[in-house]
């Protein structure tokens, strides 16, 4: 039980805490790997109804939150090499606007599904099961990768957050800074399976 | 390098040490690595006994033909919920939280895991998927009746409570997967001075191993289970043939994590035997890189052979020779330990304590289960016995006749180090026969059932079948009172025992170089590791 403060300085690790982020992230990618063989095989089986699918998707949309996002994952490295140089300030700040991305991203997300919603297209709708099966398990798969990918999102912004009010109070400082680090790596993963499902999802036609 | 004096220092153990909370408290918000283990021993060893006792109730239904003490839908419940808990709350853990926690880090000359706090989530995880699972049984909707296995697409269709079960075991995979993260990390990042891969003791090579899979491929039944939880909840389709979905995927990606499972569960006790025999020899392990890498090439090779629970399911030949053709490829290095643990007790001075007998058993029944794995393995024999009792009969043999009896060497050999207290050992002689003669009549009949047809999950079955079931039945009553004499024996080692020296057995490894129990911290100071760990002569 690590009660003495000498004894936690001597516990702390950061190789260790980021090689434990890198393994964390492998399962994530394992976790959405699964996936990404699902899409393939259902690709594979019924290729003209995934073709129609992607049509119906809004690749402006899609792109304007490529962007976002990638801009986002931007703005969190320049987070941490702010917090490097022991600017908390701009540091700070910038993790203020990668949330404020993530935000965007999710509102856009909403006014996306919003729209399919109302056009009586959603998971167990009447309207999903009159259409072709093909059709139908390629809306069950954009509304599945892309609400595993959201929930992803939110998790990582709780993560920010968390690392947020660590800067803040002084818990993370310029010569101990390995969550900031490891948050930094999470939403680059975040950002990362986004740019696989973007193409799978809307572009490939 | 004994170092006898170690007994007469003075020190406060790990189960004395005052840390920040009192009582009971003391214990679920440890996060002491041996504290942690021991939860872990408690909440798998009451899970064992309610699976056993789940098992026994099966049996008793199957000693006559017909309904004999309950319905065919409550059978179906309880070979679900024994085959969820065995597998999920029991074998999967099972040695790696337990023993893996306590020793892994003391076999290194590590002072905790790598992260402490994330171990005691991992066993808070873990108890809340048992949680859920053992809920799974009492609401409103019935026990789910699929089978462990959760296949589609019976599962997205039955009105029983699937989705708290699989949410279950979705919940004790991220446990699993965390533990895995955590044990893997310590072993690059912990190890003592001097202390390279090849000179880590065998136990932490399994770990190593396992870890590997719990990480790489749970994710995997992590997201095959949450498709069927949406399939249930939304109507998705994913796996439902009616909405274009494909039943056999589910087979497949349920069989990519669960045949390297079965790896999860036997790499560690394998490791554990390697541990026990030399020690009991008092020779130095025959084969060492041999053992080491075998854990590895298992861990690699186990992932491509998943097919072989598949030959019936529809599959193309090409597929089928081809998985068949793995599966004995990956019994090689299984084969190769075995060798390698007989050739460790060549010429060695045997020592038959109970940690040893029950290492030996092991090896007995693990040629049984493995040799008759073969049997299923290739495709023309697995077509007639698929799904009958010849199949229950050889994962038990390998589950309970490996994992479970490695998992009482296990603990019949640490626990003195764990409590500092020794058990009986004519009583822990008995125990284990008794045991022993009641596993072997419990599970060898059902060989032959199943090769004359009787299927597996039923609860009835032909007259002539009687005299098979009848043994079976008993070799069970046998077992489980064995089981329960084992454990009286054991709990009253800890409460009333001799108090055990720091290295009864004259073991090598670093826990025999430290008090019994082990000091909060392990070692006062880090040890520096100059030889290799199996050095007796
Ligand atoms: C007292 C000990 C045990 C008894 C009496 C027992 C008995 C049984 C019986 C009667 C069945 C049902 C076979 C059928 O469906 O025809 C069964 C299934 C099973 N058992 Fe055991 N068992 C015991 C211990 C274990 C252990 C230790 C494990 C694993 C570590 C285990 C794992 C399983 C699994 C995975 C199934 C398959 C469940 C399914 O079909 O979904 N059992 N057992
Ligand atoms: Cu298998």
């Amino acid at each position: 039980m690590s009660d003495t403060n000498i004894h936690t300085e001597e516990h702390r690790n950061d190789d260790a805490s980021k090689l434990g982020m890198w393994l964390f992230i492998f399962t994530e990618l394992l976790l959405f790997g699964g996936l990404f063989l699902v899409y393939s095989i259902y690709r594979a089986q019924y290729p003209h109804n995934f073709h129609e699918g992607s049509l119906e998707l809004s690749v402006t949309i899609g792109a304007i939150n490529t962007i976002v996002l990638l801009f986002s994952s931007m703005t969190i490295a320049m987070a941490l090499t702010a917090m490097q140089r022991n600017n908390k300030k701009l540091a700070m700040t910038m993790i203020v606007v990668t949330l404020l991305m993530a935000v965007v991203f999710l509102i856009n997300k909403y006014f996306e599904w919003g729209a399919k919603f109302h056009h009586g297209l959603y998971p167990g709708s009447d309207l999903m099961a009159l259409l072709e099966r093909g059709h139908l398990l390629y809306f069950s798969l954009y509304f599945f990768m892309t609400g595993l990918h959201a929930f992803h999102i939110i998790v990582g912004m709780v993560l920010l957050i968390v690392v947020l009010f660590k800067v803040k109070n002084n818990r993370i400082h310029a010569h101990k800074y390995v969550l900031l680090e490891n948050g930094a790596l999470y939403w680059h993963l975040v950002d990362l399976i986004w740019i696989f499902l973007f193409p799978l999802l809307y572009l490939i036609s | 390098m004994m170092h006898n004096t170690v007994d007469k220092i003075e020190y406060v153990s790990f189960l004395e040490h005052k840390g920040r909370f009192k009582g009971l408290f003391s214990w679920i918000f440890a996060t002491d690595h041996k504290r942690i283990a021991l939860l872990y021993l408690y909440a798998i060893g009451t899970f064992f006994f309610v699976g056993a006792i789940l098992g026994l109730l099966m049996r008793l239904e199957l000693i006559a033909p017909g309904e004999t003490i309950m319905k065919p839908q409550t059978y179906n419940g309880i070979f679900t919920v024994h085959g969820i808990i065995m597998i999920f709350m029991v074998v999967i853990p099972g040695l790696s939280a337990v023993f893996g926690n306590f020793f892994l880090p003391i076999l290194i000359g590590a002072k905790d895991v790598a992260f402490p706090k994330l171990n005691l989530f991992s066993w808070w995880v873990f108890i809340f998927g048992s949680v859920l699972a053992i809920a799974s049984q009492f609401m409103k909707n019935g026990p789910p009746d699929t089978g462990w296995t959760f296949y589609a697409p019976y599962s997205t269709a039955t009105g029983t409570n699937v989705i708290t079960a699989t949410t279950a075991a979705f919940v004790l995979g991220f446990s699993s997967i965390l533990t895995g993260l955590n044990f893997l990390v310590t072993i690059h990042q912990m190890r003592a001075p001097g202390m390279k891969f090849f000179n880590m003791p065998l136990f932490p090579w399994a770990i190593y191993a396992t870890a590997w899979i719990q990480l790489l491929a749970t994710p995997i039944i992590g997201i095959t289970l949450l498709m069927l939880i949406a399939e249930r909840l939304f109507g998705i389709g994913f796996f439902n043939p009616d909405l274009g979905g494909d039943p056999i995927l589910f087979q497949h990606l349920f069989w990519i994590y669960s045949h390297p499972a079965v790896y999860v569960m036997i790499l560690p006790a394998m490791g554990v035997i390697t541990e026990i025999i030399p020690t009991f020899c008092q020779r130095r392990v025959y084969g060492y890189k041999a053992i080491a890498l075998s854990s590895v090439a298992i861990a690699g090779v186990g992932f491509l052979v998943w097919g072989h629970h598949m030959y019936t399911s529809g599959m193309s030949n090409q597929a089928r020779w081809f998985f068949s053709l793995l599966t004995f490829v990956v019994a090689v290095p299984s084969a190769i330990k075995v060798f390698n643990w007989i050739s460790t007790m060549y010429k060695g001075s045997i020592d038959l304590k109970p940690p040893f007998l029950y290492a030996v058993s092991f090896i007995f029944l693990f040629i049984i289960g493995g040799t008759t794995g073969l049997l299923l393995g290739s495709i023309a024999t697995n077509v007639q016995v698929h799904d009958t009792a010849f199949v229950v009969a050889h994962f038990h043999y390998i589950i309970f006749g490996g994992m479970g009896f490695a998992f009482f060497a296990a603990i019949h050999y640490w626990l003195p180090k764990m409590y500092g207290k020794m058990y009986n050992f004519k009583r822990a002689n008995i125990a284990w026969a008794i045991i022993f003669v009641g596993f072997n009549l419990l599970y060898f009949p059902q060989f032959i059932l199943g090769f004359q047809g009787m299927p597996r999950r039923y609860f009835d079955y032909l007259p002539q079948f009687q005299t098979g079931e009848v043994i079976s039945t008993i070799g069970g009553i046998i077992l489980v009172s064995g089981f329960i004499f084992m454990v009286y024996n054991l709990v009253m080692g800890v409460r009333k025992g001799e108090p055990a020296p720091a290295n009864p057995w004259n073991g090598s490894t670093l826990e025999w170089q430290i008090p019994s129990p082990p000091p909060t911290e392990n070692f006062d100071e880090v040890p520096v590791i100059k030889k290799n760990p199996y050095d007796y002569i």
